[in-house]
């Protein structure tokens, strides 16, 4: 510090040529270390990916192959477990296992089952379970999506009395813990009859994404320029014209982001769907884990289960990528 | 269009002089914010009073007696329950352990990712995926991982043989530290992005002013890159330490509590409470608010943090 304090303080940023010579210089060393960063970054990023991997690989695996000692890398890749999730089967005995064998007209969940002996009786639980996921997840979003926006503008164009206390509460309802909301929302559901229910759960998870949604449009609609409304009121739009014509086009990348965000976390919810379906409405998250409990661990069919619910969220998390910084700190933090 | 001109400009200004104007934008405004009110108020506020009372009961969801006022019983049952205190020591320890190596972790991997290179942004995306993941399911597929006869990780390590290697989820010193390793991986890519954030807004001049003053790594590292990041990762530590009081899905799915209660986080005691065995709607409303007022304590925190970062 004190070599150079007394006397580039005229230069300045005139001096830049000197400084660049000098960055330039230690840019050789600079480059194999910023290499050498690549190889580790690249080597960190694959081993975090490991049990992603793993679980992939059993889910094509048999159920001997998937338990195997020690664990096989290599394997012939069998599609058993996705069979094993998709439908519930019944033991064969030997008699019906050598004519089942005899017949040429199986179909190809029949064929797969009879491997390990089995015959299918039918359609499991999960693709509903699937369904109900997709059901809820998506009309749940479509709700906060909207009320969030309309909340959104409102935050961010008129002067809301008690705005920061209200966005405030807004925000800590997602805070709270799932189980503790839970029990009351339980007893009030068992008294209205919505436990169990598509209309419960999309009545919950609307909630839940609206304080989420309401926070992170606030950010993008604060974004655009309040001047391109402003000419338009001027040219004679109504304050929802503007909305409508102005403020949403402008608006589609923050809705979008926000969308794909509230689909992920309903997807992935697993706290109130455990607690407040059983049957009905049940949706796949707390499902996944219960195959576990029927005839032994088929950690094929869990793997190729998970591995269904999994892919849509990293295709997502790759178009997202741009916006992940903004959707996982409520908008708070734009740059970077 | 052309008798409306002059009115226009008016009700920009929010607080002008076109009276018959700002009543519409209140409107608007009212009507806008009316949904998302009406909606918290049906399924937080209302809750949230309910089981404040049911917390001052004994009531029980499956029993057929109507819920009798007990005091403050429920409360005082809870603070002198050992077991109680014992579960939130576990789940304090679990937050801080998860919290720190979190943020280590999260820091370094955003040092090397800071500086672009060729599929740098691929890489980091690809980092990123596991805290996008459901936890329940990210829970059960590292079942299968610390498995300790069948599963990768135990090979992985050098423990080929079966018998004297770890049983991750099955021992009780060791069911806490598998919960928190899942955890680490789910969510170091969390704190990674938010560093990632506050190096990339780090002034060019001011390595440039320490380059000129040849001062070495360490001297930067500390006077520099750490301060310009510290807000940013403040606000992640806060986030996580949230999020790690509040944990429920990967406990559940990876221990459900066991072996025996050693890893009975709050949320799981709370859950058992509520919803299995004897389904104690009272005494668990109150574990509710318990929990509710350390989280509120802790998010608090969070707000302000979050506040300061967004103004600075």
């Amino acid at each position: 510090m004190a070599v150079v304090s007394g006397a580039p303080r005229s230069g300045g940023p005139r001096q830049k040529v000197v400084i660049s010579t000098r960055v330039d210089k230690v840019s050789t060393g600079a480059r194999l270390t910023s290499n050498v960063r690549a190889a580790i970054a690249i080597v960190i990023a694959l081993i975090m990916l490991i049990p992603v991997f793993w679980m992939a690989m059993t889910a094509f695996k048999t159920r001997p192959d998937a338990v195997a000692v020690p664990p096989l890398l290599f394997f012939q890749p069998s599609l058993e477990g996705f069979v094993s999730l998709l439908t519930d089967r019944r033991q064969l005995n030997p008699e019906e296992i050598a004519a089942a064998k005899e017949r040429t007209d199986l179909d190809f969940f029949n064929q797969v089952a009879l491997v390990r002996g089995q015959t299918v009786l039918g359609v499991s639980a999960f693709p509903g379970q699937l369904l109900n996921s997709l059901i809820i997840a998506g009309v749940s979003t479509i709700f906060s999506v909207a009320f969030g926006v309309l909340a959104a503008y409102a935050f961010s164009r008129f002067p809301v009395p008690g705005k920061d206390d209200l966005l405030f509460f807004i925000l800590s309802q997602r805070m709270l813990p799932p189980v503790v909301v839970t029990i009351p929302i339980f007893l009030m559901y068992r008294q209205l009859g919505l436990y169990d229910t598509h209309f419960g759960m999309i009545l919950l998870y609307t909630a839940f994404n609206l304080s989420f949604s309401v926070w992170l449009l606030k950010g993008f609609i604060d974004e655009i320029p309040r001047e391109y409304e402003e000419a338009a009121l001027v040219d004679g739009y109504t304050r929802l014209q503007a909305f409508r014509k102005i403020v949403l086009p402008q608006a589609t990348t923050g809705i979008a982001a926000t969308t794909v965000f509230s689909l992920i976390f309903s997807w992935n919810e697993y706290a109130f769907a455990l607690m407040l379906t059983s049957d009905v409405a049940r949706t796949a998250p707390p499902s996944i884990p219960l195959v576990l409990g029927t005839g032994g661990i088929e950690w094929a069919a869990i793997a190729a289960g998970s591995l269904a619910f999994l892919i849509p969220v990293v295709i997502v998390t790759f178009l997202l990528r741009k916006h992940l910084l903004r959707g996982v700190t409520f908008g708070a933090i734009r740059k970077g | 269009m052309a008798q409306t001109n002059a009115e226009p400009i008016a009700q920009v200004t929010p607080r002008g002089a076109g009276g018959r104007r700002q009543m519409s934008d209140r409107r608007i405004v009212q009507l806008f914010i009316l949904p998302t009110i009406i909606l918290l108020i049906l399924m937080n506020i209302f809750p949230l009073i309910y089981s404040l009372y049911l917390s001052f009961t004994n009531y029980s969801v499956i029993s057929t007696d109507p819920p009798q006022w007990v005091g403050i019983q429920n409360y005082v049952d809870i603070l002198s329950d050992t077991d109680f205190w014992r579960n939130f020591g576990i789940t304090g320890t679990y937050a801080l352990a998860s919290v720190t190596l979190q943020t280590v972790i999260g820091f370094v991997l955003a040092l090397l990712l800071r500086t672009k290179f060729r599929g740098s942004g691929i890489i980091t995306t690809m980092i990123l995926v596991p805290m996008m993941l459901s936890p329940i399911v990210v829970a059960v597929f590292w079942r299968l991982i610390f498995n300790p006869s069948y599963g990768i990780l135990n090979p992985l390590l050098g423990f080929t043989n079966i018998n004297t290697s770890p049983e991750w989820l099955g021992e009780p010193g060791l069911a806490l530290l598998a919960i928190v390793i899942v955890d680490v991986w789910m969510w170091s890519p969390f704190v990674m992005l938010l560093c990632l954030a506050g190096l990339s807004a780090i002034p060019e001049y001011l390595y440039e002013a320490a380059a000129i003053d040849r001062a070495g790594g360490l001297f930067v590292f500390f006077r520099i890159t750490l301060p310009q990041v510290l807000p940013l990762l403040l606000i992640a530590v806060l986030f996580r330490t949230i999020e790690a009081f509040k944990q429920f899905d990967l406990v559940q799915g990876l221990t459900a509590g066991g072996p025996g209660d050693a890893t009975e986080t709050v949320s799981v005691q709370l859950y058992q409470l509520a919803f299995q065995g004897q389904f104690n709607t009272g005494l668990s409303s109150a574990l509710a608010y318990i929990v509710l007022i350390v989280i509120i304590a802790i998010s608090n925190l969070y707000i302000r943090a979050l506040n300061r970062a967004r103004e600075g």
